[in-house]
C-alpha cells in the first residue's frame, strides 16, 4: 500500500480510484457518473486555498497537508449515546447508518440509511449540491458511504427526530463524508435534532441536500460538538418553496475546526429562511459560519443572528451575503452578527455581502465587536458580585440570548444545554 | 460612618474633585447638592468603585475601613450601594437571577447562608409589592425595556434587598413622575433608622421634600462650598447655586 502516504487532495482521489467500484451505489450509472463528475472537479480544484475569496479567513491547509483513510472496518457493538432529545433518532457512527442504536420504528415517512435505499435517492443526490464550484461537495460526492434519508409525504407532520453523529476514534486519522437528503412534501413538518460528537485525527465532512416545499416547515437545530482535534466542515444546501420555511439554529463548539456553511434559496413567495448560530472557540481553534441566501421570489423573509465568543488565541469568522434578484421585490432581509472577545489574541473576520437587484426591497445587516460591556460589568460588580462570575453572567447572557428566537422547547432546551456545556468547560480552563 | 477627608480624584487626566472633605455619621441622612459638571456623580462613582476614576489624594473611610483600597464588590458586601442615575440594561440576564446573585454573593462574603429560589422569591415578592412594582418585572431582563420609572424603582428594590448601611443615590429622582418619586422616596424612608445612613445626591430641592436630609452639602467646583439643614435645600431652590457661589 502505498495511499497512506498521499495527502490531501491527491489522497482522497486515489482512494476514491481504489474504493470506486466497491461504494454503495457502484453499479447505478446516475450515481457514479455524479461520482466521477465529481471526482473531476475535486482534481481540477483541490482543497480551496486562502486565495479562494470564500475561504480568505479559514486555512484548510492542516486538512489539506494530512493524510486520512476511510473508517474501513465497521464499528459494531455498544457505542455510548448522547442524551436523546426526541423518542425517534437515526443514529450514524463514522458516517454509517447503526439501525441497531436508533429508533425509527412508527413513523409515517421514510427515515432511514441512504445507502440501503439509493434508489429512492435518485432525483434528490445531487439536485442542490454544487460540486463544479464547492470542493468540499464534489469530495463529498465522490466518496459518500451513507447518510441520512428522510422523505416526508404531502400533508405529513413528522414531529421531532434526532440525527446524532458519532465519530470513534481508530487510532489513526480517518474520513468521513456522508450525504444527508431531506425532503419535506408540502405543507409537511419536522424538527430535526442533529448531535455531531466524535473523537481522533478526523474529519466529518457531511452535506445537506434540503428540500422545503410549498407550505412546509423545516426546523434544524445543530449541535457540532466534536472533539478538539476534530475537523468539522459541513455544506448544507436548502431550497424553500412558496409559503415555506426552514429555520437553521447551529452551536458550533469543540472542533479543532468548524466550518457551517448554508447555502439557501428561496424560490417561491412568502417563503422565509432563519439562519442563527452560536459559535465558541477557545485557544487553537477556529469556527468559521458562512452563509449565502438567495431571494429569487418576491415577499420572501430572510434572518439571521449568529453569535461569536472567542477565547484565548483563536479566530471566528462570519461571511453572510444575501443575494436579493430582480423579481425578489418586497424581500425583508435581515443579517446580524455579534462577537465577543474575551481575550486579546482572538480574533474575528467579518464579512456581510449584500447584492440587491431589486428596487422595492427592505434589507440591513450590522455587525458588533467587544470586549465585555465595562459599565454592565461594573453594574453587577457594584451589587457585590465577584468579578470572574460577573464576567460568566455577560457571556452566558450573551449566549443565551442566542436562542431566545428558538420557539421549540426541546430543541431551545438541548442548544442551551450545548452553549452551557461549552461555557463550563471553558470557565474551568480559564 | 463614611469620613471623606481631602479627597481628590481625576478623569481622563482631569482633575474633578478638588479635595472633598464629608463626614456623614451612621443613621444620619446627607443631601449633596450642585449643579451639573460639579464633581457628584464622579463622587458617587469614586466611593463605588469604578473604573477610569482615579483617586489622586485623599482618604474615604467607611466605618474604619479603607474603602478606597477595595475592588467594587468587596465594597458592595461591606454594606456600601449605589443606586445608579442611568441603570445599566442587561438583555440575557433574568433579573430574579441577577436579585439573587447578587444577593447571595454577598450573603457569602459575611458568611451567612445563601437563599435558595424559593426563600428569595417570597423575599422579592414582599419587597416589590411594597415598591408597588408587577411582578413580571422580576422574569423580564435586568432593566430591558423598563421605563426611566420602573428602572429607578429597580434601584430601590435592590436596595431594599441588599440592605446596604449606607446608601448613595445619584440623582435618582432625574426622569420620575411625581407617583414613583413618592414610592421612591417611601423605599428609602423605610430603611432610615440607626444602622443607615444614606448620601442623596441631586440638582433640584423637590426630592429632598420627600427624603428629609438631615444635613444638605452644596458641592461646586469639585468642593463643598457650603453645608447647613434642610433648609438649605430650600435657599438654593430659592436663590440658585451662583448666590451660593458669590457667598461662598
Amino acid at each position: 500500500m502505498t495511499t497512506a502516504a498521499q495527502t490531501g487532495a491527491a489522497g482522497f482521489l486515489a482512494r476514491y480510484e481504489g474504493l470506486k467500484d466497491h461504494l454503495p451505489g457502484a453499479r447505478k450509472p446516475w450515481l457514479n457518473a455524479l461520482r466521477a463528475d465529481a471526482a473531476v472537479h475535486f482534481a481540477a480544484r483541490g482543497f480551496p486555498t486562502r486565495r479562494v475569496e470564500q475561504w480568505k479567513y479559514t486555512d484548510l491547509a492542516p486538512v489539506a497537508q494530512a493524510s486520512f483513510a476511510e473508517p474501513l472496518t465497521m464499528v459494531d457493538g455498544a457505542i455510548a449515546l448522547p442524551v436523546p432529545n426526541a423518542k425517534h433518532r437515526a443514529v450514524f457512527v463514522d458516517g454509517r447508518f447503526r439501525p441497531d442504536l436508533s429508533a425509527l420504528e412508527g413513523l409515517a415517512f421514510r427515515a432511514g440509511g441512504l445507502a440501503q435505499d439509493l434508489n429512492a435517492a435518485e432525483g434528490l443526490l445531487g439536485a442542490l449540491a454544487k460540486p463544479a464550484t464547492e470542493p468540499l461537495a464534489a469530495l463529498n460526492t465522490m466518496l459518500f458511504e451513507d447518510g441520512l434519508l428522510l422523505d416526508i409525504p404531502d400533508g405529513v407532520d413528522g414531529g421531532l427526530l434526532e440525527l446524532v453523529s458519532i465519530a470513534v476514534d481508530p487510532g489513526r486519522p480517518f474520513a468521513f463524508h456522508p450525504r444527508h437528503l431531506i425532503r419535506l412534501g408540502a405543507g409537511a413538518r419536522l424538527t430535526l435534532i442533529e448531535t455531531a460528537t466524535g473523537r481522533g485525527q478526523c474529519l466529518h465532512n457531511p452535506v445537506f441536500e434540503i428540500t422545503v416545499a410549498e407550505g412546509a416547515s423545516l426546523t434544524h437545530g445543530r449541535m457540532l460538538q466534536e472533539e478538539v482535534t476534530v475537523f468539522h466542515l459541513s455544506t448544507i444546501y436548502a431550497t424553500i418553496a412558496a409559503g415555506g420555511t426552514y429555520d437553521n439554529f447551529t452551536v458550533a463548539a469543540g472542533p479543532r475546526l468548524t466550518r457551517n456553511e448554508i447555502h439557501a434559496a428561496l424560490t417561491g413567495p412568502r417563503a422565509a429562511c432563519h439562519m442563527n448560530g452560536a459559535q465558541m472557540a477557545a485557544d487553537g481553534q477556529h469556527v468559521d459560519t458562512t452563509t449565502s441566501l438567495d431571494h429569487a421570489a418576491p415577499d420572501c423573509a430572510s434572518r439571521q443572528t449568529y453569535k461569536t465568543v472567542l477565547a484565548g488565541r483563536s479566530r471566528g469568522v462570519f461571511q453572510g451575503k444575501i443575494h436579493v434578484h430582480r423579481v425578489a421585490q418586497k424581500t425583508d432581509g435581515y443579517q446580524m452578527n455579534q462577537a465577543l472577545l474575551l481575550s486579546e489574541e482572538a480574533e474575528i473576520d467579518s464579512k456581510p455581502q449584500l447584492e440587491i437587484y431589486a428596487d422595492d426591497v427592505k434589507c440591513s445587516h450590522g455587525a458588533t465587536v467587544g470586549a465585555l460591556d465595562a459599565d454592565s460589568l461594573f453594574y453587577l460588580r457594584s451589587r457585590g458580585i465577584p468579578e470572574s462570575q460577573a464576567k460568566a453572567m455577560l457571556v452566558e447572557a450573551f449566549l443565551h440570548e442566542a436562542v431566545e428566537t428558538v420557539t421549540d422547547d426541546t430543541l431551545r432546551a438541548a442548544l442551551t444545554r450545548a452553549l452551557d456545556t461549552w461555557w463550563a468547560r471553558q470557565r474551568k480552563t480559564a | 460612618m463614611l469620613k471623606i477627608e481631602g479627597l481628590t480624584a481625576e478623569v481622563e487626566g482631569k482633575q474633578i474633585l478638588k479635595g472633598i472633605d464629608l463626614e456623614v455619621p451612621t443613621g444620619e441622612v446627607h443631601a449633596i447638592m450642585g449643579p451639573n459638571g460639579s464633581g457628584k456623580s464622579t463622587l458617587s462613582y469614586v466611593l463605588s468603585g469604578r473604573e477610569g476614576y482615579e483617586v489622586t489624594g485623599g482618604t474615604a473611610t467607611f466605618n474604619g475601613q479603607d474603602i478606597l483600597a477595595m475592588e467594587p464588590e468587596e465594597r458592595a458586601a461591606a454594606g456600601l450601594f449605589l443606586a445608579f442615575q442611568y441603570p445599566v440594561e442587561l438583555p440575557g440576564v433574568g433579573n430574579a437571577t441577577f436579585l439573587r446573585t447578587a444577593l447571595n454573593a454577598q450573603r457569602k462574603a459575611r458568611g451567612e447562608s445563601e437563599l435558595d429560589a424559593m426563600q428569595f422569591l417570597k423575599l422579592a415578592r414582599e419587597r416589590m409589592k411594597a415598591l408597588a412594582m408587577p411582578e413580571d418585572m422580576l422574569k423580564r431582563g435586568v432593566n430591558v425595556g423598563f421605563s426611566g420609572g420602573e428602572k429607578k424603582r429597580n434601584e430601590i428594590l435592590q436596595m431594599a434587598l441588599l440592605k446596604p448601611s449606607l446608601a448613595i443615590l445619584d440623582e435618582t429622582d432625574s426622569g420620575l413622575d411625581i407617583d414613583a418619586l413618592k414610592i421612591v422616596a417611601d423605599g428609602v424612608n423605610a430603611m432610615r433608622g440607626p444602622g443607615f445612613s444614606a448620601l442623596v445626591i441631586t440638582h433640584y430641592q423637590r426630592l429632598l421634600d420627600y427624603i428629609v436630609p438631615d444635613r444638605v452639602h452644596v458641592l461646586m467646583g469639585g468642593r463643598i462650598v457650603k453645608s447647613g439643614g434642610p433648609d438649605l435645600a430650600k435657599e438654593l431652590e430659592a436663590q440658585g447655586y451662583a448666590a451660593v457661589q458669590a457667598a461662598a
